[in-house]
């Protein structure tokens, strides 16, 4: 059983956070990153993030569990079909690799290949429901495994989507898909994350709040601008303006909404834009 | 209706070095209705290789280009003009293009890129609505392609992307989630979301579909 899994289970609030694999083949400044960090339970991986082509995800996986650093592979449908995702979770089960977060995936529109091909042969339940099979020693044509994999499967969610029914209907067929826990994208409207975890509560699935640390005001706008999903309260763009020291200001924000994840959620996953230095100071 | 639109003047004229007598072939249905290959297309095409120095031996306008055997036909008619000619320009779909290439050993030269299946909003704008999947969902949708007209052919409700009901890979465009939702919402049934779609049976999509009837 992954670390991810066992405090969840034991209801201790967990905290992960989140490494890009490098675009290139060195990787000794994420795994310098990885070992560094502090307090953390599980790092997720990104895959091809925001459609920019990096490194397998899958080996810097692998180079994590290696370091002592657990991680939580992130797989999108967006590159892969059928056969390749399976054939890529085969082999994160074969490497060790316990944890995996299951996802659609940014559209490649805005990513570093816009040329090329989208997949998503599946989306994100639907793979969600392959891994639960898989977990049961089989693959989607049914064909029985050679060992079968024990996968802590989990998904995404924006609490803060509307319309509210449309998006839970979503999270819900999540749920019965097989994810055993959420990460939240970043999420500033304490009413709307109130709202989403009122509802999600009865289904009893473990959720880690999205915290994003907004580095200044123009970090913000560009969040609003740019990214899918990604909404930061005007009150808070104005609150970084006028702060004499932005990132301290950020850091303020990120550490309000720890302590609402530790009221209500099971929580955290930090997105800390390349400061993870400054992750302590988010738990505080 | 098969939306195409045609190449620049540019890359038709690399595609026809060294050829200089043509023989041009139109589509009256499709690339009519697109501009692409009407008539009008045919002829401001054969001005326009006159003043690049070529010469045109003769032109049809094929009722539907994808259809071989008439294809063959009027080719025939027009056996003369085109056995003078060194390559053929078609400005028809692909299909189009391969119903005259089948029916001659000639060089056929395609004058339009084939975009997608399109349904007309007005006359000179277009929307895809359906990709040909071979295995139609409409009937949960509410009569909304979610293969089609969400950009990522999700088929079990909207991506973390979806903002305020518009889509992540277009700002301007609804989500098309969203209006699935909606117009189920209207008619009061829970269509779609009332189970969990498995994932889609792309081996009903033969490729190259064919199909016979009786
Ligand atoms: S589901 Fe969509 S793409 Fe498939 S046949 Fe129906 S309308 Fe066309
Ligand atoms: S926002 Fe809606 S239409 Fe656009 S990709 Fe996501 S689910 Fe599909």
């Amino acid at each position: 059983m992954s670390q991810l899994q066992r405090e969840l289970s034991q209801h201790r609030f967990v905290v992960t956070t989140e490494i890009a694999p490098p675009k290139g083949v060195d990787l000794s400044a994420a795994l310098a990153k990885a070992r560094a960090l502090q307090g953390i339970t599980a790092v997720n991986v990104t895959d091809n993030q925001g459609g920019n082509m990096r490194l397998s995800p899958l080996v810097l996986a692998a180079r994590l569990l290696e370091a002592g650093v657990e991680p939580i592979l992130q797989l999108t449908c967006r590159d892969r079909n059928r056969l390749a995702l399976q054939a890529d979770l085969l082999g994160a089960a074969a490497l060790g690799v316990e944890n995996v977060l299951l996802l659609s995936g940014d559209h490649m529109r805005f990513g570093d290949h816009p040329q090329a091909k989208a997949v998503f042969d599946l989306d994100s339940v639907q793979l969600l429901q392959a891994v639960s099979h898989l977990n049961l020693g089989r693959d989607m044509a049914d064909r029985k495994l050679q060992g079968v994999p024990s996968f802590f499967a989990g998904a995404a969610v924006s609490p803060g989507a509307e319309p509210f029914e449309l998006m839970f209907q979503k999270y819900r067929k999540k749920v019965e898909g097989g994810a055993r826990f959420f990460q939240t994208q970043a999420i500033f409207a304490e009413d709307k994350l109130r709202r989403f975890m009122d509802a999600a509560r009865p289904l009893g699935i473990p959720v880690l709040l999205g915290v994003l640390l907004l580095k200044n005001a123009a970090t913000a706008r560009f969040l609003n601008a740019n990214i899918p999903g990604v909404q930061v309260p005007p009150e808070l763009v104005e609150r970084l303006e006028q702060a004499a020291d932005p990132l301290a200001a950020g850091v303020a924000i990120a550490r309000q909404q720890v302590a609402l994840a530790r009221e209500i959620c099971q929580g955290v996953h930090l997105m800390s834009l390349g400061q993870e230095e400054l992750i302590p100071a988010m738990l505080t | 209706m098969i939306i195409s639109q045609q190449k620049n003047r540019e890359e038709l004229l690399q595609n026809l070095e060294g050829k200089k007598r043509l023989f041009l072939v139109g589509c009256g249905a499709c690339a009519t209705a697109c501009k692409s290959g009407g008539e009008e297309q045919v002829f401001q095409l054969q001005e326009w290789l006159a003043s690049v120095g070529r010469e045109v031996t003769g032109s049809v306008i094929i009722d539907e280009a994808c259809h071989i055997m008439r294809a063959a036909r009027d080719l025939r008619h027009h056996r003369d003009a085109v056995a003078e000619a060194d390559a053929l320009v078609v400005l028809a779909c692909g299909a189009g293009v391969q119903s005259i290439s089948s029916n001659t050993d000639k060089r056929v030269i395609a004058g339009l890129d084939s975009l997608f299946l399109g349904n007309i909003r007005r006359l000179g704008q277009y929307e895809e609505k359906c990709s040909l999947c071979g295995a139609c969902i409409l009937n949960e949708t509410a009569g909304i392609c979610p293969v089609t007209t969400c950009a990522k052919g999700l088929l079990n409700g909207p991506c973390g992307g979806m903002e305020e009901g518009h889509c992540e890979a277009d700002r301007e465009v609804e989500c098309a989630w969203h209006s699935i939702y909606e117009r189920l919402k209207k008619q009061g049934r829970q269509g779609v979301f009332a189970r969990t779609v498995p994932p889609k049976n792309w081996g009903k999509l033969r490729k190259p579909g064919r199909l016979k009837l009786g």
